[in-house]
């Protein structure tokens, strides 16, 4: 059979194949927006990008809770009873066709009357009118054409949320005046002693120090307070030199004015304060569409489904109390620690452990927060609140609190403490001597020695050199939350593994046949029943099975949790739980197998394994080389056998490990002198995320959420590992480099210092070249070692 | 040469102008986002009617 795909989304018609207007759908609901679009000539949207939609899933009753006015207010950016706005994050923008079809939503309801796409955000903020529309509507509408909106818990909680753009003032400010300066200054440069050069003189200098002064009070604020909290705490970081040489540039260069003794500093001020905060600003990358700082609530629902009495109404997920009947429906989370009541629950674990196999509960079983309902509509009991359930619980531990920032000392303020110390005290040697021999100099001498001092280019070393580090690596797939996580890596010395989903595949899994051959008829009805069976387990050994003629079934039951039966006439087969096809004496098993039965004869089982991650192996002989290397498993020791053989000996390998035993893993070894590197997945890791020194979170689609930690990391992109934590070691080793480089500066300047012969143009030259060097030095290295990595 | 404050004031004025642009560009949150309307501003009369059934391949390939 030809292989198509599908016009809408791009999927292979694989069992059926709907054909519409001359193209062809994998299923009803992409034909349902073609037909949206078709009817609205919005077909464009295909011709943007090819097949750039997503299959709309089922959401029957599942935003109920938006009728509710209380939780609409929160979501809502704008609303006068009239008009609302609202911003509603949809991870499925990926391309033009995207923008392109949300910005045009007034086509298909002419009640929205604006629609704005942030494609770096992925949001889309939309205005509508509350006469015929509603919110409610608005999110039926989006999904209804495949762009659902995901709405959880924490948009509840942040409502409105503000974007900080006092860093882009700053240096719109300091530009500004910095070209303003050094334009005004320019005469004075040569010396020229013409009549109305003199003339003016005054004029000019008065209107350099007019524009110094939102450069020094406003755009340099953050150094001047950043420097006295750091003294406040005896701590000599990197911005009391800067501060203490944007002072007395200031100061200075305003006396000078004042007494007419020269022209002051001006166009150094203003420039280092430019330069320092573009070294700021370059630093600042930051992924809009991605999340550092995610827990528990980004992944709850806002809302769920009360019984009260036989009547649903929808209950806002903090209210719920113990005792409370909820309706949980499929694909729904389940948001607090309940018992199970009634129907058959089906939970996905995969937020919490990051196993991707669903596990199935009876009536009467204890349900955890955080699983997901896959299989139909089932009612449960709450047992505790939301902040009391086993995994929320987790995040009333301190280490949720710690900004690990704070923390850690850069190598920038490490190197600060020696060079203020080393500086105040030339700066005294010099005044001292001066003393002596000139006192009219002396004055002079101490204030140019702490101008000329002023660690500009070693402030901008580390931005420049981890900024442009940052962006390489996030375009390798290796997000960073900020610049300082790469000085962090680079001290690591002992690597943590979570198991399922870190080293692992989550999807790709392999399965071994153990017991009697099954014939090739027997082979074809198994292959044929595992096809009409949607459980995670039969759709994997589906496709791992050998191709086989598919045989039309007489019989066909599934049993959820147990296993399917079925017929083809002849034979008939058992495919299920040990239970179920009637082997009673099995033992209880470690790992994951599904059992076969033939006309009620026992006949094998297919065992499943964890697949793990290409380079799996060579990686971790790269890194056993440098580091300690622990696994930390969540799961039973089932694969422990397996592991051992992948992995080189001196790896230690830990089982049965809770969250909470991860982070005290985590906390007891960094006690003993460890620099603790953690990779994870799930939100059970969120802990030992948070309390390991780096915390790296490995997603197979960036796209889904993964929990808060200092790095995402692409699944694709794992083995590349080593080569990143070594590429953070060089940086830091370009940075040591520029410090040498700005001390050779400092030592040329310190000499026109001490000797009294500092002139404005010398500062004005000497600034901006020693600082646009370790610019270019720093740029120039980092994207050499940016080309080796690959 | 008492022209030179006119134009120091006219110096200035452009300056400040030029600055006061600045603040409205950012607080009208054009640097909030910086890649959506270099994508937007492709997009014009693509809802005429007369979409053609011609497929020809992608006229606007996109990054991501």
């Amino acid at each position: 059979m030809e292989q198509t795909n599908c016009f809408h989304c791009g999927d292979s018609c694989e069992n059926e194949s709907i054909t519409f207007d001359e193209k062809s759908f994998c299923c009803n609901g992409c034909k349902t927006v073609y037909e949206i679009f078709h009817e609205n000539d919005l077909t464009c949207y295909y011709d943007l990008q090819q097949a750039p939609g997503a299959t709309p899933k089922e959401i029957e009753g599942k935003y109920n809770f938006l009728e509710q006015e209380a939780i609409i207010d929160k979501l809502l950016e704008f609303n006068d009873g009239q008009t609302q706005i609202v911003t509603l994050k949809i991870p499925h923008i990926h391309c033009s066709s995207c923008i392109w079809i949300l910005e045009n939503l007034n086509k298909l309801n002419p009640n929205i009357t604006a629609s704005q796409v942030n494609f770096g955000q992925k949001t889309v903020r939309a205005t509508y009118k509350t006469t015929a529309f509603s919110l409610k509507e608005l999110v039926l509408l989006l999904s209804s054409i495949g762009y659902e909106p995901y709405i959880s818990l924490e948009d509840y909680n942040t409502g409105k949320n503000k974007v900080n753009r006092s860093l882009i003032y700053k240096l719109g400010v300091a530009g500004f005046a910095f070209g303003n300066v050094m334009f005004l200054s320019f005469p004075e440069y040569f010396e020229v002693n013409e009549f109305w050069l003199d003339q003016y003189k005054g004029l000019f200098r008065w209107l350099m120090f007019a524009y110094s002064l939102p450069v020094v009070f406003y755009a340099g604020r953050d150094y001047f307070i950043s420097a006295f909290k750091g003294l406040r705490s005896k701590i000599l970081n990197i911005d009391v030199p800067i501060a203490l040489g944007i002072l007395v540039l200031f100061v200075r260069s305003t006396i000078e004015i004042i007494f007419d003794l020269g022209a002051g500093f001006f166009d150094s001020l203003t420039g280092l304060v430019f330069f320092l905060l573009l070294g700021r600003f370059f630093q600042q990358k930051t992924y809009a569409y991605l999340s550092f700082e995610r827990d528990y609530k980004s992944y709850f629902p806002i809302a769920v489904t009360k019984l009260d009495q036989g009547e649903e109404s929808p209950i806002q997920v903090y209210d719920i109390q113990q005792g409370d009947r909820l309706l949980i429906r499929n694909e729904e989370l389940i948001p607090v620690d309940a018992i199970l009541i009634n129907g058959n629950a089906n939970v996905d674990y995969s937020f919490v452990t990051g196993e991707s196999e669903s596990v199935h509960k009876v009536s009467g079983d204890k349900l955890f927060a955080g699983g997901k309902q896959t299989s139909g509509v089932i009612e449960v009991e709450a047992l505790k609140s939301v902040e009391q359930s086993y995994l929320t619980q987790l995040w009333s531990n301190d280490v949720f609190n710690k900004n690990k920032e704070d923390a850690f000392t850069t190598l920038t303020n490490t190197i600060s403490k020696r060079f203020t110390i080393a500086v105040l005290s030339i700066a005294f040697l010099a005044t001292s001597y001066w003393m002596f021999v000139d006192m009219s100099k002396a004055m002079n001498v101490f204030t140019a020695v702490l101008i000329i001092a002023c660690p500009c280019a070693i402030a901008l070393a580390a931005p420049f050199t981890l900024g442009n580090l940052l962006r390489i690596f996030g375009k390798l797939k290796f997000y960073l939350k900020n610049a300082s996580v790469i000085e962090q890596l680079a001290q690591i010395n002992t690597i943590i593994f979570d198991k399922t989903g870190t080293i692992t595949a989550n999807k790709k899994s392999t399965a071994s046949y153990e017991g009697i051959q099954l014939s090739r008829e027997e082979e074809a009805l198994l292959k044929s029943s595992l096809r009409g069976s949607n459980h995670p387990l039969s759709r994997s050994l589906y496709q791992l099975l050998a191709e086989h003629q598919i045989v039309p079934l007489t019989n066909f039951e599934e049993h959820l949790g147990k296993g399917i039966v079925a017929a083809d006439g002849s034979n008939t087969i058992k495919i299920g739980s040990p239970a179920f096809v009637g082997q009673v004496s099995a033992l209880p098993e470690l790992s994951t197998s599904v059992h076969i039965s033939s006309n009620d004869q026992y006949k094998g089982k297919y065992t499943f394994y964890n697949s793990y991650r290409p380079g799996l192996s060579k990686l971790f002989n790269q890194l056993k080389r440098t580091f300690d290397l622990v696994i930390l498993s969540g799961d039973n020791e089932g694969e422990a056998e397996n592991l051992k053989k992948l992995l080189p000996t001196k790896t230690k390998l830990i089982f049965n490990q809770k969250p909470q035993d991860k982070l005290e893993y985590i906390k007891y070894h960094q006690s003993e002198g460890a620099k603790v590197l953690m990779v994870g997945d799930g939100l059970n890791d969120a802990g030992a995320l948070a309390q390991s020194e780096v915390g790296i979170a490995i997603s197979e689609d960036i796209n889904v959420f993964s929990p808060a930690c200092d790095a995402i990391l692409d699944a694709g992109k794992f083995n590349q590992l080593n080569d990143y934590i070594m590429a953070s070691k060089s940086a830091i080793k370009i940075i040591k480099w520029s410090f040498i480089f700005s001390f050779i500066y400092n030592v040329i300047g310190l000499y026109f210092a001490v000797t009294g012969q500092l002139k404005p143009v010398i500062a004005a030259i000497l600034m901006p070249l020693s600082s646009i060097s370790i610019v270019i030095f720093t740029t120039v290295a980092t994207n050499y070692l940016g080309r080796k990595l690959k | 040469m008492s022209v030179i404050y006119i134009l120091l004031t006219i110096s200035v004025i452009v300056a400040i102008i030029f600055f006061i642009a600045f603040i409205t560009a950012v607080r009208s949150g054009q640097y909030d986002d910086s890649y959506t309307p270099s994508v937007r501003m492709l997009f014009e009369d693509e809802l005429v009617k007369t979409k053609s059934k011609n497929k020809s391949s992608n006229h606007n390939p996109t990054t991501n």
